[in-house]
C-alpha cells in the first residue's frame, strides 16, 4: 500500500468516525433529562417564555431536523450559539483548545523524557538493583490515576511546599502581550521568558500528573522491547564491532525497540487528552476539559457538541500522525 | 606466537559448567576448525573471545590472549577497542544479523568511521571495494538497500564482506552456513576461504560438520560438553582421530566415509565414555 494510500484511507476513516460521533452525542444529550431551557429561565417562567426561547434555539423542532440544521451550519463552518454564553460555539472552543494543547503536549513530552529515561537506564543497568527499582516504581506509579496524582501534587505543592502555582493557567497579576491563546509558545516567540516561566510554573503539576501514569507505560514497555531487542544478532555483532553498551542499546536496538511503543504513545496519548478534563478542573486552568465540564452541568447543548466533536477530532489526527509515523521509521512499512 | 590463545578457559551458567579448561589456539593466518553438537559450548567460546557473553554466563578461569594481550584483564573499553581492531564475527544466521532499520551501507561503514576513525569518503570507498570482492551485483545499490529486500545468500555476503572490512587478523566464522539454503552453503564456504587465503586472516571455523572441517582447515578443535576431547592437525585427524568420540564422529559424518557406506550415529557407549570423562575431570576441580 503506498503512502498516500494510507492517508486517504485514514482521512476517510477519520471522516466517518467523526459523523458517527456527532450523531451519537447529538442524540444522547437530547435524550437525557434537564432541560437547558428551564435552566436559563426563573422558576415559575410561563409556557410562553419557554417556547419562545426554545425556538430560538431551534429546539423546538424534532432531533432529526435540528441534526440536519446543524450539520448544514457545521458544513459552513457554523457550530452554533453557546446557550449560557451567547457566543459561538467556534469562537469559544478555539479559544480554549490552545490551553488544552499545551498542556498535552507538555504531559506528552514529560511522559517520554521520563518514560524514556527510565526504560533506557534499566537496560542499561539490567540485572542490576537500579532495574529492579524503575520496575517498583514503574508500578507504583501504574497503580494510581491520573487525577490522584493531581489531588496528591495540590496537597504537596499547594499545601505542605508551595513552589509551584496549583491553581489557573498563568498569575492574573501579569500583562499578556500576546494575539493567540498558545501562550506558552508565544512567550517563548516573543523573549518573554518572565511570562513562560510563570506559565511552566502553573502547568507543570497538572501536566505531571498527566504525564506519570503514561510515563510509566512507556518506561515498561520500552524496556520490555529493549530487552528482548538487546539479545537480537545484530546487537551482539556491533557488540563486536568495538561499539560501547550505551551505543549499542542506542543506535541499535532503540530505533526497532522502539515502534510498538511509538503506537502505544498514539493511543495512551488520546487517554491523556481525556484525562484533561478533570485534571483542568482540579487544577482550575481554563482549558477545553473545564469548558466541557460547564457546558455539561449547564447543559448547554450546542457547546457540548462543538467540545465533543473537537476532542473528537483531535484523537483521530493524533491516531493519523501516530501511523504516519509508525510508517515513517519502519522501512518494511515504507515501502512494501 | 600464536594470534589467539585460549588458555585453561572455565565458565559457569550458576552452577553449572559449561566450559570446562578449554584451551585452544589459532596461529596466524591459520584455519582451526572447532566441532562439537548442538550445546558442546562452541559458540560461548567464540563469545567469550569477541566479549558478548550472555550476562548469565560467568567466566570463572582462565586466559585469553589476542595477539598477545590479555582481554580478559583489560578494561572493558579498552577490550572492545582491542577486539573491534583486530578481530570480527561472521555470524550464523544472516537473517537476524543485520539492523532491520538501517540500510546495509551504514552497516559496514559506520564502525570504521566511529571507532577506527576513517573519513567518510574512505569507508565508503572500501565498502564498495569489499562488495564488490564478495561478488554482489551492483554494490552501490546494494549499500542502499534495506536488509529485508535482499535475500539470504546475499546478506551472508554482506556480513563477510563487513567482517572483512576493518582488515582483522582473527575471524570467528560461528556456523556460518547452517542457516542458509544448501545450494548457497557451498558457495558461501568457497567464499569465506577464498576471502581468508587473500587477506591472510586467521580463522575459528565453528562447526558441527567434519565434511567442511576437510575442506576448510587445518586444524581442529573437538569439543563435548564444553571438553576438549581433541586438537590436532587436520590430516592425522581423518586418517585416525585418536578419540573414541571424534572417530564415531567421523563415522556419522556423510561424504568422508565411503558414499554407499551406511552411517552410524554416535554410539550410546561413547557417549557415557565422554560423559564419564566429563565427571572425571569435575572431580579434579576444587569446588567453586
Ligand atoms: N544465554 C544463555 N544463558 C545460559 N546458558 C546458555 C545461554 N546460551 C547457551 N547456554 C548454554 O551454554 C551451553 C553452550 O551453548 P553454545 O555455546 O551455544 O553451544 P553450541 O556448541 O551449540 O554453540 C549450552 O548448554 C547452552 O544450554
Ligand atoms: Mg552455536
Amino acid at each position: 500500500m503506498t503512502l498516500l494510500r494510507r492517508i486517504l484511507l485514514r482521512l476517510l476513516t477519520m471522516a466517518i468516525t467523526l459523523i458517527g460521533v456527532a450523531i451519537i452525542v447529538f442524540f444522547v444529550i437530547r435524550v437525557v433529562p434537564g432541560n437547558p431551557i428551564a435552566m436559563m429561565l426563573p422558576p415559575g417562567a410561563g409556557e410562553e417564555d419557554i417556547a419562545r426561547l426554545k425556538a430560538l434555539y431551534g429546539l423546538d423542532k424534532t432531533i432529526p431536523e435540528q441534526f440536519v440544521i446543524w450539520l448544514n451550519g457545521v458544513l459552513h463552518g457554523d457550530f452554533g450559539t453557546s446557550i449560557t454564553s451567547r457566543q459561538p460555539v467556534l469562537k469559544l472552543v478555539l479559544s480554549r483548545l490552545p490551553a488544552t494543547l499545551e498542556l498535552s503536549i507538555m504531559a506528552l513530552v514529560i511522559a517520554v523524557i521520563l518514560g524514556g529515561t527510565l526504560a533506557l537506564t534499566g537496560t542499561r543497568r539490567r540485572g542490576t538493583r537500579t532495574e529492579g527499582t524503575i520496575d517498583i516504581v514503574n508500578g507504583m506509579a501504574l497503580s494510581v490515576p491520573d487525577f490522584l496524582w493531581g489531588l496528591v501534587f495540590i496537597l504537596l505543592f499547594g499545601v505542605l511546599w508551595p513552589v509551584f502555582h496549583i491553581s489557573g493557567r498563568v498569575s492574573p497579576a501579569l500583562d499578556l502581550p500576546f494575539v493567540t491563546n498558545f501562550y506558552l509558545f508565544e512567550s517563548v516567540l516573543r523573549l518573554r521568558f518572565d511570562i513562560w516561566a510563570d506559565l511552566v510554573s502553573h502547568m507543570f503539576m497538572p501536566a505531571l500528573a498527566l504525564a506519570i501514569p503514561l510515563a510509566a507505560i512507556i518506561s515498561q514497555l520500552l524496556k520490555q522491547s529493549l530487552k528482548e531487542t538487546m539479545h537480537l544478532d545484530y546487537v551482539t555483532l556491533s557488540r563486536t564491532k568495538g561499539y560501547g553498551e550505551n551505543h549499542v542499546i542506542t543506535h541499535e536496538a532503540l530505533p526497532n525497540a522502539v515502534l510498538p511503543t511509538l503506537t502505544l504513545i498514539g493511543v495512551q496519548f488520546t487517554f491523556l487528552i481525556g484525562g484533561t478534563v478533570i485534571i483542568e478542573r482540579l487544577f482550575s486552568y481554563e482549558g477545553l476539559g473545564n469548558m466541557a465540564i460547564d457546558a455539561v452541568i449547564n447543559r448547554d447543548l450546542p457547546l457540548i457538541q462543538g467540545i465533543v466533536i473537537l476532542f473528537a477530532l483531535i484523537f483521530t489526527v493524533v491516531n493519523l500522525v501516530v501511523d504516519l509515523t509508525y510508517a515513517a521509521l519502519n522501512p518494511r512499512l515504507r515501502n512494501g | 606466537m600464536s594470534f589467539l590463545t585460549i588458555e585453561n578457559l572455565s565458565a559457569h551458567v550458576g552452577p553449572s559448567p559449561i566450559l570446562r579448561d578449554v584451551s585452544l589456539s589459532v596461529e596466524a593466518g591459520e584455519v582451526r576448525g572447532l566441532v562439537g553438537e548442538s550445546g558442546a559450548g562452541k559458540s560461548m567460546i567464540g563469545k567469550a573471545v569477541l566479549g558478548t557473553l550472555p550476562l548469565a554466563v560467568q567466566v570463572t578461569s582462565g586466559r585469553i590472549l589476542l595477539d598477545g594481550e590479555d582481554l580478559l584483564a583489560m578494561r572493558p573499553r579498552d577490550r572492545r577497542r582491542v577486539i573491534g581492531a583486530k578481530a570480527a564475527l561472521i555470524p550464523q544466521d544472516p537473517l537476524t544479523a543485520l539492523n532491520p532499520s538501517r540500510r546495509v551501507g551504514p552497516q559496514i561503514t559506520n564502525r570504521l568511521v566511529d571507532i577506527l576513525g576513517w573519513t567518510r569518503q574512505d569507508a565508503q570507498m572500501r565498502a564498495l571495494e569489499l562488495l564488490h570482492e564478495v561478488s554482489i551485483p551492483e554494490p552501490e545499490r546494494v549499500m542502499r538497500a534495506y536488509p529485508h529486500e535482499l535475500s539470504g545468500g546475499m546478506r551472508q555476503r554482506i556480513l563477510i564482506a563487513s567482517a572483512f572490512a576493518a582488515e582483522p587478523r582473527l575471524i570467528i566464522a560461528d556456523e556460518p552456513t547452517t542457516a542458509l539454503d544448501v545450494t548457497v552453503q557451498k558457495q558461501i564456504l568457497k567464499l569465506i576461504r577464498q576471502m581468508q587465503q587473500r587477506h591472510g586472516t586467521a580463522l575459528l571455523f565453528v562447526t558441527h560438520d567434519l565434511g567442511v572441517v576437510s575442506k576448510v582447515c587445518q586444524s581442529l578443535t573437538v569439543l563435548f560438553g564444553g571438553l576438549v576431547l581433541e586438537d590436532t592437525r587436520v590430516e592425522p585427524f581423518f586418517a585416525h582421530p585418536s578419540h573414541p568420540y571424534s572417530a564415531a564422529l567421523l563415522a556419522a559424518t556423510p561424504k568422508y566415509t565411503d558414499p554407499d557406506a551406511s552411517l552410524t550415529p554416535v554410539p550410546d557407549a561413547v557417549i557415557e565414555g565422554v560423559q564419564a570423562e566429563i565427571a572425571a575431570h569435575d572431580r579434579m576441580q576444587p569446588h567453586v
